[in-house]
């Protein structure tokens, strides 16, 4: 089966519809698919639920389809680098789910694992608990939190073969790895597009069988959230 | 990331390594890299000593608000929940008073990020440590630079007691 597609809108136009749900990989600008992201853009499908750690930026990432108001409901962790964000959901034109990070990677991670839920000791006695099964186990509560899937997820990677194996960069990793197996369908951009066999079969991330379609995005550009440096000394 | 080393010499930036506040770092010999499932893993499960929080709110049973204010602040709470929920230890460093109003209360009034979770309250003024497994509530620990105890109580809701070796500067 060739996974192999030419440019992003080619191996995305016929799996977005309207109202779907779709997992977005990355941790703020780091190991987003950016591409991915422009090419639903340009399609103008509506209705998103989008589960993703963040909401991007004002002007990227995310941040580009909230502008168009592609996106009906966010499952996030934390999206407060994004201006645009806060006022749609504040004026009520957004829906937004909060998850502790941990619990949305792990409720990931279950998804695509075929765990329907898991107990969690994060959020009990909080407004993340509300409504949710309590249960005891060894004296302390824990609460139920369900495993999540994806219509569609859209990752990022440095490396993918055309087997669909896939070789992240440092911690471009983040939410890439569990979204790629929480995916119905998923489509990777790649940096480095390789023949079946380069890559190290032990130093695999994320195994083909999870990867449905690959671009090939090299030379993508990669934004810097918060520069950070130090002074070199002078010898 | 396992093992994070200093923000990167200008020019050397990475777009890929970053820490958790999405700055430029760089890495050390003893570095790992994983995903964000296996990070939450550590925290969760109880593999992390001590965690370093700000705070809205403090109660004096150790209850933690400091990620949202309803209709005002909507952020999401990241990973601050998981921290509080699966570190051993976790200290809270934050000032004394808001405009003026005590941030360490009977009760929490703020969404909370965990109930009973902080172990110690360092602020400007004083230090706190909460005894947030037993009934030993909140007692303070430590006066800064030429504060004096009825400053800290003007300026403190939550009931505290003095620890018998409070230690304090001479004024």
């Amino acid at each position: 089966m060739n996974k192999i597609f030419p440019d992003a809108r080619s191996a995305l136009a016929d799996l977005l519809k309207d109202g779907m749900t779709l997992m977005s990989g990355g941790f703020g600008l780091c190991g987003i698919p950016q591409i991915l992201i422009e090419a639903i853009h340009d399609l103008k499908v509506k209705d998103l639920t989008v589960i993703s750690n963040n909401a991007g930026v004002d002007g990227a990432g995310l941040g580009i389809l909230l502008e168009t108001r592609q996106i009906k409901k966010m499952i996030s962790s934390y999206v407060g680098e994004n201006k645009l964000f806060e006022r749609q959901y504040l004026a009520g034109e957004l829906e937004l789910e909060f998850n502790p990070q941990g619990t949305l990677a792990e409720r990931i991670r279950a998804g695509g694992a075929g765990i329907p839920a898991f107990f969690t000791k994060t959020g009990v006695g909080t407004l993340v608990a509300e409504g949710k099964e309590l249960r005891e186990f060894d004296g302390a509560t824990y609460v139920m939190e369900c495993g999540l899937v994806a219509d569609v997820s859209i990752v990022h990677a440095y490396k993918g073969d055309t087997e669909g194996n896939l070789v992240y960069r440092k911690t471009a990793r983040n939410f890439n790895p569990m979204m790629a197996a929480a995916g119905k369908v998923t489509v990777a951009q790649v940096e480095h597009l390789v023949e079946a066999g380069e890559i190290d079969p032990d130093a695999v991330h994320t195994p083909g069988i999870f990867v449905h379609r690959i671009v090939h995005t090299p030379n993508v550009a990669k934004p810097i959230e918060k520069r950070t440096t130090r002074q070199r000394i002078a010898a | 990331m396992l093992g994070m080393g200093p923000f990167p010499f200008e020019g050397e930036e990475d777009a890929d390594l970053i820490n958790a506040g999405k700055q430029t770092i760089t890495e050390l010999s003893t570095t790992s890299y994983f995903s964000s499932a296996d990070s939450f893993g550590m925290i969760r499960g109880g593999h992390i000593d001590l965690a370093i929080l700000g705070a809205m709110e403090v109660s004096e049973r150790g209850d933690l608000a400091n990620w949202m204010i309803p209709g005002k602040m909507v952020k999401g709470m990241g990973g601050a929940m998981d921290l509080v929920a699966g570190v051993k230890r976790v200290v809270v460093v934050m000032e004394h008073t808001a405009k003026g109003l005590p941030k360490l209360l009977h009760r929490c009034t703020l969404p909370l990020t965990g109930t009973a979770v902080v172990d110690l309250v360092i602020t400007d003024l004083a230090v706190f440590s909460i005894d947030k497994h037993g009934k030993d509530g909140m007692t303070l620990i430590e006066l800064a630079d030429g504060v004096s105890l009825d400053e800290i109580k003007a300026n403190t809701e939550a009931n505290f007691k003095v620890a018998p070796d409070l230690k304090t500067k001479a004024a």
